[in-house]
């Protein structure tokens, strides 16, 4: 180790922190892949009723709300769903 | 009002049993009538931990299957003559006993004793949930470590889905010079990280290990650890107790300090 990196490396207590923050927001979700699949299908399924929305470009994903006053933020379900245009009745 | 309380942690050896004997003998120390069961089946401990494993005859299963009485199987501390041990049993593993036992003796014990300490075998399987199925809250105990941290977060989470009533956090084995240079997580980290209420911190002290030796809790004696499990001890009864200052180590400085204050 170098000099420099003694003092440009982050604290190792402070790294533990960061990732187990990191890692805690998603176990604490506990959305498997599988979940993630069918909240995404489920959503599909109650928009498609009322707008005609573009399946393919549709993003959901856990991460942190960052607005919060807390560091680090609180999780949230994110979702970008495109809208094609309103169904015609 | 007598309480049901299990010390647990997901993690293994982050000082559950050692924990358990103190906690239990300071609050018999204090003046309460108290029982440990040792739910750990099949890697029993607290019986040496406390110096009393040339005392079993009956154990927690024998009590269960109706082998013996819960009185027969009880042994009483030799210092201490409010403090009681069910061992558990040896031969045996977690499936010899249900939640619905569980629940069933601590239910008969509160009739007799102020508090019942369970001490939670480590993982999350059947012997953690007969641990926790007739505890009214939990102590979890946990090191600033990652591994440690994590598997405490689940317990958490495990805890509160069972809807323990009460959730309190232990983080044991702290080195405050460590903490100091930014190498190890303090208290406040963990307790930021796992955001329920502390009720203790405990230093990696040497005398712990001694005590363990010789099968005789520390809590109570003058040494950092000992204070901080006796503070512990007042905060489960309810009392406020400021937290101890870990920082009063063997340094130089500090002595030379302290002759100058």
């Amino acid at each position: 180790m170098s000099i420099l990196d003694k003092f440009t490396k982050k604290k190792s207590g402070e790294n533990a922190k960061q990732r187990l923050k990191l890692l805690l927001v998603s176990e604490r979700a506990d959305c498997s892949p599988e979940i993630m699949e069918k909240i995404k299908n489920e959503i599909i399924g109650v928009i498609s009723k009322y707008l005609d929305i573009d399946t393919e470009g549709l993003d959901i994903q856990i991460t942190r709300n960052e607005n919060e006053g807390v560091e680090g933020g609180s999780p949230a379900l994110y979702a970008n769903i495109p809208i094609k245009g309103q169904k015609t009745r | 009002m007598s309480e049901v309380i299990v010390i647990t942690s997901g993690k293994g050896g982050v000082g559950k049993t050692t924990t358990t004997a103190n906690i239990g003998t300071g609050l018999a120390k204090l003046g309460n009538k108290v029982v440990l069961i040792d739910t750990d089946i099949g890697l029993r401990n607290l019986d040496v931990v406390l110096g009393l494993e040339n005392r079993i005859v009956y154990n927690l299963v024998d009590v269960v299957e109706g082998n013996c009485r819960i009185r027969q199987a009880l042994i009483r501390d030799k210092r201490c003559e409010n403090l009681y041990l069910l061992p558990s049993a040896q031969t045996r593993d977690k499936t010899a006993v249900t939640p619905e036992q569980m629940k069933k003796l601590t239910d008969e014990l509160k009739e007799e004793f102020d508090y019942i300490l369970l001490d939670c075998p480590a993982g999350i399987e059947q012997g953690f949930k007969n641990a926790i199925a007739g505890a009214d809250r939990a102590l979890v105990v946990t090191t600033p470590e990652v591994s440690a941290i994590r598997d405490a977060d689940r317990i958490i989470g495990l805890l509160e889905a069972a809807e323990m009533k009460k959730i309190d956090l232990i983080v044991n084995r702290i080195r405050m010079d460590m903490v100091k240079r930014g190498d190890m997580m303090s208290m406040e980290d963990v307790v930021d990280i796992l955001a329920i209420d502390i009720i203790g911190v405990v230093p990696d002290d040497e005398n712990i290990v001694v005590a363990t030796n010789n099968g005789e809790p520390l809590v109570g004696s003058d040494c950092l650890a000992g204070k901080a499990y006796m503070n512990i001890c007042r905060r489960v009864q309810g009392e406020e107790i400021p937290f101890l200052n870990l920082d009063s180590g063997n340094g130089f400085f500090k002595k030379l300090r302290a002759i100058f204050r």
